[in-house]
């Protein structure tokens, strides 16, 4: 590491290092799942760029790949899935009450 | 347990981890200082050694054994074990109560967006060539099956964000699907237990070498497995599509 005036690549450093916190905040204080999930890819580029400043490629290829494209993808995959099982069970639901009187 | 205790619980706890946590970090060296004696080591024999200019793709499908192989198998794993969940449920559905046909089905097939059909058939055909460009130069370049892997299992979302299920069905049926995860798994295995049948270790690099200035070719059994590996990530990342979007998919098998 190099002393004496900050180089650039220091204070990048320190920066992404202050946006991955604030965008950490950022996903646990989104409450909906949905926007969550894309907050949280969000969260995955941003720690892709981090492990790329910090001189590793490899491994922030693989946090793009896998954080901020196939993590999310899953979360929203499984939430559509069990969005339309809650319909159904709703639609069922609802039916059953309206043969009952 | 009364909310008393919970705290006092939790305070012993947090102040436990704090001690740890501060006591730990203390004994850290500074950032981006390196003593141990392997990855100085690798950063200057490696290169000579395989042939290869990415000494992280050495380590991880060379140097380091079967680690890499465990990872690839956690996915391997993970994938099956989603699999039996899912299909356990379609099973479950099917022999249970017939649900009424047609009714359901409104929201559920890709979004209808002409913007969302163009960019996504524009992406197609970059990532076919990115994600083949990071699995075939992962000995070269910051890349490898894994990275690779996972991009070229987007290309067939990508065709069905085009709104197209029935040509998801078509590039990617899902009985080649699993074949190609269940092939590339045991490509890696096959390839480790090829060494043991030429007299080396198992995952010793036994594989000719090729150019020594680091070609696509070159780097022996690295290339090799890097390729399985992508075809294994992406069958698993494909298959675990299919099973999500399964309804969607069986509906455009039965229109064809």
């Amino acid at each position: 590491m190099m002393t004496g005036d900050a180089p650039l690549i220091q204070v990048l450093q320190i920066a992404i290092l202050l946006f991955v916190a604030a965008m950490a905040l950022g996903v646990v204080l989104t409450r909906d799942p949905t926007s969550q999930a894309i907050a949280v890819s969000f969260h995955g580029v941003l720690l892709g760029v981090m492990f790329f400043l910090f001189q590793s490629p490899d491994v922030a290829l693989s946090q793009i790949a896998v954080g901020a494209v196939a993590l999310p993808l899953m979360i929203l995959l499984a939430l559509a899935r069990i969005r339309k099982d809650e319909a159904k069970q709703e639609k069922r639901e609802a039916s059953t009450e309206e043969r009952a009187p | 347990m009364s909310d008393g205790v919970r705290r006092a619980l939790l305070l012993v706890g947090l102040l436990g981890f704090a001690a740890l946590f501060v006591w730990g970090v203390g004994g850290l060296p500074p950032a981006g200082e390196y003593k141990g004696p392997y990855g100085t080591m690798l950063n200057v024999s490696a290169g000579a050694e395989r042939h290869v200019t990415d000494v992280v793709t050495a380590v991880n499908f060379d140097y380091r054994g079967a680690d890499t192989m465990g990872e690839e198998f956690i996915l391997f794993t993970s994938v099956l074990g989603a699999a039996v969940l899912l299909k356990h449920e379609e099973k479950k559905k099917e022999s249970g109560e017939k649900e009424g046909t047609g009714d359901d089905e409104s929201g559920e097939g890709p979004p209808d967006s002409e913007a969302m059909r163009a960019a996504a058939l524009g992406l197609v055909g970059l990532i076919v060539t990115f994600g083949l460009y990071v699995v075939l130069h992962g000995q070269l370049t910051p890349g490898g099956g894994f990275q690779g892997g996972v991009l070229l299992a987007t290309v067939p979302l990508m065709v069905y964000l085009a709104g197209d299920p029935k040509r998801f069905l078509r590039i990617a049926p899902e009985a080649l699907v699993e074949t190609a995860e269940a092939v590339g798994a045991a490509t890696y295995v096959l390839i480790g237990a090829w060494a043991l049948v030429k007299g080396g270790v198992f995952l010793q690099n036994v594989l000719p070498l090729g150019p020594s200035e680091a070609k696509v070719t070159s780097g022996g059994t690295i290339p090799a497995i890097n390729f399985a590996t992508g075809v294994e990530v992406a069958g698993g990342f494909v298959l675990l599509l299919t099973l999500f979007l399964q309804q969607m998919l069986d509906r455009a098998r039965e229109k064809r």
